[in-house]
């Protein structure tokens, strides 16, 4: 668990001219799964964008595994091994259930992960995968995207918005197999709207505010006012 | 009888143009890019195949073994080198600068060629030819062209459909973006698309050139037939794009049995009916 998998230093970012991340430093365990809270705005989606190469206008440094990955492009940072579940999902429309994942697989990472094994774990996905993406229901299509990023193999997993947009009860669902998609030792920064949620299956969060971050540890060791505190600035 | 053959000419002559708007279909369904040196770029690999047989005697049609590597190198490097950098959420800058690339080539070629005919000689399958029926013979090398653009136009959808490459066209035209997210890096998925494109394109050159004299100033010609084709066809359907050339090619013959004078006239007309018909095209994607 000690072993260092990533570590965000300085870390400042904008959004054209608007500086959205005012140096962010932080560290991510191998194996650890981290929230990522904090109010709308408050810069959680740019961070991921930013480990992720999406978002280039930045300054400070990422390591990941050693090596520093803030310069490279997104197609390069997933060969390392950090993959994506973007906000919105982004299925790719003119290709099927089945093309979406083999396109995750485009990494060609060797590890755990395979057209078996995800539709293994979405056994639902095997019956719709000639079907086109788009014509999924929104929580299926949350399955495809969550297997198309673990089609890369990864030792990092970053969750942007899962439960956007979905029924209560497909949220369950979904967090219901987190552990099975980490159980191999994947790391994972899972960035949600529901904190008591995000916070039930991580062992570690870091809340931000404004682009700082305001309180960073154990979900236990803080009270219920403490992250609250931390969430609205209060 | 004299109108049978003129369908049937027609349908034969749509392959070649089939073959010219193939490569533009691709390259507008993968990067949304209108690529104005297109006719020129046919009539450069007419001419590349010209030297090629000129200095080692080779048939033109054993020629492409080497003019479409060498075409399909040359779209890779105009892709990755220049076209790339013109790429953004403006679809101007492309434009202007492939319609530059079409002012240097055509002048290039009219610098190193001369403004003289030229002409592939292909021999004695030029000239040869099956009676159907009375009054209707099919030529060996129009039938050879057309059945070389369905095999085009049906790999080309094979690739686009059922190969790695294929999907990674289909994702980057989806959301590049996102596509990044994936590991490819969409201006070498961009110059994988060129670099088929013009290999399409030698192929069509070289029939241009065995069908019928060409000059360094043909191009643009070209250019239109080959738009004619796509959108009469549907943007982003191969197999539309393969009826919208024959369909092109059947107006041609038909316009030049009623006066030979309005055999190109007779397209144009055709393709601006549909325009106005049917703005998508007859054949729209359906899927994908």
């Amino acid at each position: 668990m000690s072993e260092r998998l990533l570590a965000v230093e300085d870390l400042q970012a904008w959004y054209g001219d608007a500086k959205v991340l005012h140096g962010l430093s932080f560290t991510l365990a191998a194996g650890e799964i981290l929230a990522l809270i904090g109010a709308n705005g408050a810069g959680k989606s740019t961070l991921l964008c930013s480990i992720c190469g999406q978002l280039s206008n930045k300054t400070g440094t990422i390591a990941f595994k050693g090596h520093p990955i803030h310069r490279l492009a997104a197609h390069e940072i997933v060969m390392r091994g950090i993959a994506m579940v973007p906000e919105g999902r982004r299925l790719f429309p003119s290709l099927t259930v089945e093309e979406n994942l083999l396109l995750g697989g485009n990494a060609n990472r060797k590890g755990p992960w395979s057209l078996a094994s995800v539709y293994g774990l979405f056994p639902v996905l095997r019956e719709k995968r000639q079907a086109p993406s788009t014509s999924l229901s929104g929580g299926q299509q949350q399955m495809v995207a969550i297997g198309r990023a673990l089609m890369a193999n990864p030792d990092l997993l970053l969750l942007d918005e899962l439960s956007l947009g979905l029924a209560p009860i497909i949220i369950k669902d979904i967090y219901a197999l987190l552990p099975r998609i980490t159980g191999n030792g994947l790391s994972a920064i899972l960035v949600e709207q529901d904190v008591a949620r995000a916070l039930a299956v991580a062992q570690r969060f870091v809340c931000l505010q404004e682009g700082h971050i305001s309180l960073d540890g154990a979900p236990g060791a803080f009270s219920r006012d403490q992250i609250s505190a931390a969430y609205f600035g209060m | 009888m004299i109108w049978v053959n003129s369908v049937v000419q027609g349908i034969l002559v749509g392959g070649l143009y089939a073959l010219f708007a193939a490569g533009l279909s691709l390259i507008f369904g993968v990067m949304r890019l209108v690529n104005i040196a297109h006719g020129d770029m046919i009539v450069g690999a007419a001419y590349l195949a010209w030297t090629i047989v000129h200095v080692t005697g080779l048939n033109p049609l054993a020629s492409l073994v080497v003019v479409v590597p060498l075409a399909m190198v040359f779209g890779y490097g105009l892709q990755a080198g220049i076209l790339n950098r013109t790429l953004g959420k403006d679809i101007l800058p492309p434009l202007l600068v492939t319609f530059g690339l079409s002012v240097i080539i055509q002048n290039g070629l009219l610098a190193l060629y001369t403004a003289d005919n030229r002409k592939l000689d292909a021999g004695t399958l030029e000239t040869a030819s099956y009676p159907v029926m009375p009054g209707v013979d099919i030529g060996y090398l129009p039938m050879l062209q057309l059945l070389t653009a369905v095999a085009v136009i049906a790999g080309l959808q094979y690739i686009f459909y059922h190969s790695q490459l294929g999907r990674a066209f289909r994702a980057t035209s989806d959301d590049a973006e996102t596509a990044a997210l994936m590991g490819l890096d969409r201006r070498r998925v961009f110059a994988s698309a060129m670099a088929l494109c013009l290999g399409v394109v030698a192929i069509a050159g070289v029939f241009l050139g065995v069908r019928a004299s060409f000059d360094p100033a043909i191009g643009p010609g070209r250019l239109i037939f080959g738009f004619e084709a796509v959108i009469i066809g549907g943007l982003g359907n191969l197999w539309g794009t393969l009826a919208g050339g024959i369909i092109l090619g059947v107006a041609q013959g038909i316009g030049a049995q009623l006066n030979p004078g309005a055999q190109v006239l007779a397209g144009h007309l055709t393709f601006l009916l549909v325009l106005a018909l049917r703005p998508t095209g007859l054949f729209p994607r359906m899927s994908g």
